[in-house]
């Protein structure tokens, strides 16, 4: 097992290393070097030519993502182009957390402004994601064991409704059924914009009110999917013949689903909700967009729209960074709970 | 010494999207406690159906119960309620599966899966369910008990595994065991041990046993009486002595005729039965066995016949006596 | 028939049931999914109004403003409203229809390119080639999607300029947009083709090519590949329905198809802000994204149960 979990992480090492050339290239070709980098306009050429040593620019592009990587402090530049390397570099790089500074917010460093707003975005995610377990295990359970039931046929046909939706299309429906209709028609009513009202303050009441929408938007549709793979998941299960054993034993049938059955179906649903996470990001990024939420996402369209590639390259690379750990304990997560392996 | 369970044309359907298969075709016989009974006949022949129908432990739908009774101890196993027939199910009839591997749970200890039978039916608690299982554990020849408790399925050989399947049938001393094909997924050499494990525990215990097999050699160590079964019908019931000595059913007849034999002369040809068993998705006219039957007449292709008592305790369904080649 | 032991041999056709062609056994179980049958109908019918109603209204007439009618809610003249700046909701959904298939279709083919490419050399050659491009497909996945388009289409969306044709001006950003899905979400498929790959190659006919000499390229696709079809068209079928939703979360967001070319997805932009005032700007389109992925998502579901009934995933 601790062998297992070793040979994982050494696994994801050249993943992240590709990972991070892949975003390196993508950030080299995407927009204006000097201000991706440099995170001030330089008009003068001189000063240009200056940044653009300072930058590295003039180094070949393997030395050029090594600086991105581990920063130049270590290395000496020739800064004012008299062919003599004088001047220790100022970066830190990237695994050191220097993403660069924000255009955007005049020069505060980029990870300071996307850590800002970190928090707001796991405050719709972490939520959004226990709904969507139990609310899937609650429909896929129930679908499996009614099964043909026209309950069961009415669930199938509305989880493939649900994730045959775009995210914003749930969201606007959910925001003109519950803010613009129940206000409309006199009832209680959610609200739609940002994270509090500002009259009220920041409370944690005012907070779960606004959470209310964007969480349902985020959950609907992986919920709608995963409700449909755990039923069928369920059934294989429960056809199974050990199932049938437990049940010649004369075990009630409600230890047989809960213990018998769902104890292997959680193996492979562990292994899907460890994949959730970018679609999960992807709702988040789309919602804050709808609902004003201020967090990651709409930060990164904020700062996309205005080429801040800093933050946009910065969060991009956390993200990634997220998913990676995230599957990384998904694995280890899944081979902890199959005796079949832990114990192998 | 009275009636254990008592099968009163039991008739088993499936509906599956290319028509019914009739598997189980109005079968009837009775058992009494204490005697072993092996119910015989070749793959498809519905004799894991019938057992398994009478449990209920069938999937319905596709399956159907459409008719008869199963009496275990003058209660229709078949009408009970789920509660009641929860508590039959492993408290007074024990089941053992033809594959270990996949008949167990693959992520619950052995010891787990032994101690719920226990708490399911009797009043024990942790300690003494504990107690009990290793009792049962040492009693199916499982050395080091101790540890085995913790032990997953996957961790055990296939030998070891139907003998923590038989202690978990028999945790709650059952009157009726019923073994569908035990020794099947087996090695040979394994096979012969939980056979031997299976005297010893009739010994032991005095269980009424009923012992699904294709394999007559495990019959005629093993059983009491002998149920034969084709396509569904019950045609032949027999005790085992005169089942092997004076065979009455062409069927039978080929079953031991196509069995390997040490005594015959090297040079002699192994005899399988001709042709292919029949389709189930159509309703039998005359006799099922009619188009491999070396003994066949007119009027077996027309009706099928009806199983009758010939002598006490022996039961045919054939319209040929292949003694003497006539009808009968 | 006689033998010598005097027994009759029956007749095969009186014991088994009588064998049904590959064709039949498919129809009769997409038969059964009536769902899917139904998804076929309705992609069908959505296909005719994006293509036949370019019949009844101009493409110039979907990209007509008249400030003066903007946000106007649905009438006679304009039965689906019109939006923030004038134009005819109705006819935009139509041409907003037709780019928005192109995208579905065009995307699906690049991710069929480059997927199965990868997926079959990975496979076949295994080992170090292997290990190498699975590497990179799992880079590629494990980088979240959304955003990585989001920042490609910023980047490359402008810098590619407008298509002619057939007498029509399509934006430049169109392409982009295809070569983006596509360039994002052919993991997937690599990954299907690989595994089919993988198991079939230890199969008794490819040894036999290999013996008669045939060479690998012939291997591949002579006789590997149509072996594996069924699990990717439904991979493929599937993808069609996932292009058209990812194209409309770019264009929601501002960034992908640029108007005045419409796209389902792109007149939904910035609808949230008109949500009281003028919910037809986005229930219109919405509802037709919906019906089309919908329909592909039956379509599928029904192909995977006729074509490839062992793997039941989701």
């Amino acid at each position: 097992m601790g062998q297992y979990i070793l040979r994982r992480v050494l696994q994801a090492i050249p993943l992240l290393f590709i990972i991070s050339v892949v975003i390196f290239a993508l950030m080299m070709s995407a927009g204006d070097p000097l201000a991706t980098m440099g995170g001030r306009r330089a008009t003068r050429p001189s000063d240009r030519a200056r940044l653009a040593r300072q930058l590295g620019l003039d180094k070949p592009l393997s030395t050029q993502y090594l600086y991105w990587l581990i920063g130049n402090d270590w290395d000496r530049l020739d800064l004012d182009g008299d062919g003599v390397a004088e001047s220790p570099g100022r970066r830190l790089g990237v695994l050191r957390g220097d993403f660069g500074t924000s255009l955007v917010n005049r020069g505060r460093p980029a990870l300071e402004v996307i850590w800002d707003r970190l928090p707001n975005t796991l405050l719709l995610m972490v939520p959004a994601e226990i709904v969507i377990v139990l609310g899937a295990l609650l429909v896929g359970i129930y679908s499996a064991l009614r099964q043909y039931s026209w309950l069961d046929h009415a669930m199938t046909a509305l989880s493939f409704v649900g994730y045959s939706m775009p995210i914003f299309f749930v969201a606007l429906l959910s925001m003109y059924l519950f803010a613009v209709l129940f206000r409309r028609w006199g009832l209680p009513y959610l609200p739609t914009v940002g994270m509090f009202e500002p009259t009220v303050g920041k409370t944690p009441l005012e907070v779960m009110r606004h959470m209310v929408l964007p969480v349902f938007s985020i959950a609907t549709i992986s919920l709608a999917g995963y409700s449909r793979y755990i039923r069928s998941t369920m059934l294989e299960v429960l056809s199974q013949d050990y199932i049938r054993t437990a049940r010649a034993k004369g075990l009630p049938q409600r230890e047989v689903v809960l213990i018998h059955a769902l104890k292997n179906a959680s193996l492979p649903i562990v292994t899907v909700v460890g994949l959730d996470l970018p679609f999960l990001l992807a709702g988040a990024l789309v919602t804050e967009s709808i609902f004003a939420w201020p967090g990651m996402g709409r930060l990164f369209i904020y700062h996309l729209e205005r080429t801040d590639l800093p933050v946009v390259m910065g969060i991009l690379l956390l993200i990634s960074l997220a998913v990676v750990t995230f599957q990384l304990i998904t694995d280890v997560a899944y081979a902890w709970l199959d005796p079949r392996i832990r114990y192998n | 010494m009275g009636t254990l369970l008592e099968v009163q044309d039991l008739r088993v359907r499936f509906h599956t999207t290319e028509g019914v298969v009739h598997a189980v075709n109005g079968i009837s016989y009775s058992m009494q406690e204490g005697e072993t009974v092996a119910l015989v006949g070749e793959s498809g022949c519905g004799k894991s159906v019938s057992m398994m129908s009478i449990l209920r432990l069938i999937p319905c739908p596709p399956g159907e119960v459409a008719e008869g009774r199963a009496l275990f101890g003058q209660r229709d196993l078949l009408q009970l309620e789920e509660a009641e027939l929860e508590r039959i199910r492993g408290g007074q009839i024990g089941m053992v599966f033809q594959d270990p591997m996949t008949s167990l749970n693959p992520v619950l200890t052995i010891g787990r899966q032994i101690t719920e039978t226990l708490r399911a039916h009797t009043s024990s608690d942790g300690a003494s369910a504990r107690t009990r299982t290793l009792e049962l554990l040492d009693m199916v020849g499982l050395p080091a008990a101790e540890e085995r408790l913790q032990d997953y399925p996957h961790q055990f050989s296939g030998g070891m595994r139907q003998r923590a399947m038989i202690a978990m049938a028999l945790a709650c001393s059952p009157k009726l065991l019923i073994a569908d094909e035990p020794t099947t997924a087996l090695d040979v050499t394994i096979q012969a041990q939980i056979v031997e494990l299976a005297l010893q525990l009739r010994e032991r215990l005095g269980m009424a046993i009923i012992w699904i097999t294709h394999d007559l050699g495990v019959v005629a160590g093993l059983a009491d009486r002998v149920l034969v079964m084709y396509a569904g019908y019950l045609v032949e019931e027999a005790p085992v002595l005169e089942l092997f000595s004076r065979p009455w059913h062409p069927y039978t007849l080929s079953l031991l005729a196509a069995l390997p034999r040490v005594d015959r002369p090297r040079s002699s040809r192994l005899k399988p039965i001709p042709g292919a068993p029949p389709n189930l998705l159509a309703e039998a006219h005359g006799c099922p066995f009619a188009p491999r039957c070396g003994f066949v007449m007119n009027r077996c292709r027309a009706e099928n016949p009806p199983l009758v008592e010939i002598e006490a305790g022996r039961k045919l369904a054939c319209w040929a006596n292949v003694e003497t080649g006539q009808p009968r | 028939m006689d033998t010598a032991a005097g027994l009759t041999l029956p007749r095969l056709e009186e014991l088994e049931a009588p064998p049904l062609s590959l064709a039949q056994l498919f129809w009769r179980r997409f038969r059964r999914h009536r769902m899917a049958l139904a998804g076929a109908v309705t992609l069908a019918l959505l296909t005719l109004y994006s293509l036949g109603g370019s019949l009844f209204l101009t493409e110039a007439f979907a990209n007509f403003t008249q400030t003066a009618l903007r946000l106007q809610a649905p009438s006679a003249s304009h039965p689906f409203g019109t939006d923030t700046i004038g134009r005819d909701i109705l006819a935009r959904t139509i041409y907003g229809g037709q780019i928005s298939l192109l995208i579905g279709l065009a995307a699906m083919l690049v991710e069929l390119v480059i997927g199965v490419g990868v997926g079959a050399l990975a496979g076949y050659y295994g080992k170090v080639i292997d290990s190498l491009l699975m590497r990179i497909t799992e880079a590629w996945l494990n980088i979240p999607a959304l955003f990585l388009l989001l920042i490609m289409a910023k980047s490359f969306g402008g810098r590619i300029p407008d298509v002619q044709l057939l007498g029509r001006s399509f934006s430049g950003s169109v392409v982009a947009i295809i070569l983006i899905i596509g360039l994002t979400s052919w993991m997937y498929l690599a990954r299907i083709v690989r595994a089919e790959f993988l198991s079939l190659k230890e199969q008794d006919f490819v040894l036999a090519a290999r013996a008669t000499g045939t060479s690998d390229l012939s291997i591949i696709l002579q006789h590997i590949l149509p072996n594996s079809v069924a699990p990717i068209v439904v991979a493929a079928t599937l993808s069609v329905g996932n292009a058209i939703l990812t194209e409309s979360y770019i264009s929601f967001l501002g960034l992908g198809v640029q108007p005045p070319t419409a796209t389902w997805g792109n007149m939904l932009e910035g609808a949230h802000g008109y949500i009281e005032q003028a919910p037809w700007l986005w229930i219109f389109p919405g509802t037709l994204i919906l019906l089309t992925v919908l329909s592909i998502n039956f379509i599928g579901d029904g192909l995977r149960d006729a074509l490839d009934p062992r793997s039941r995933a989701i």
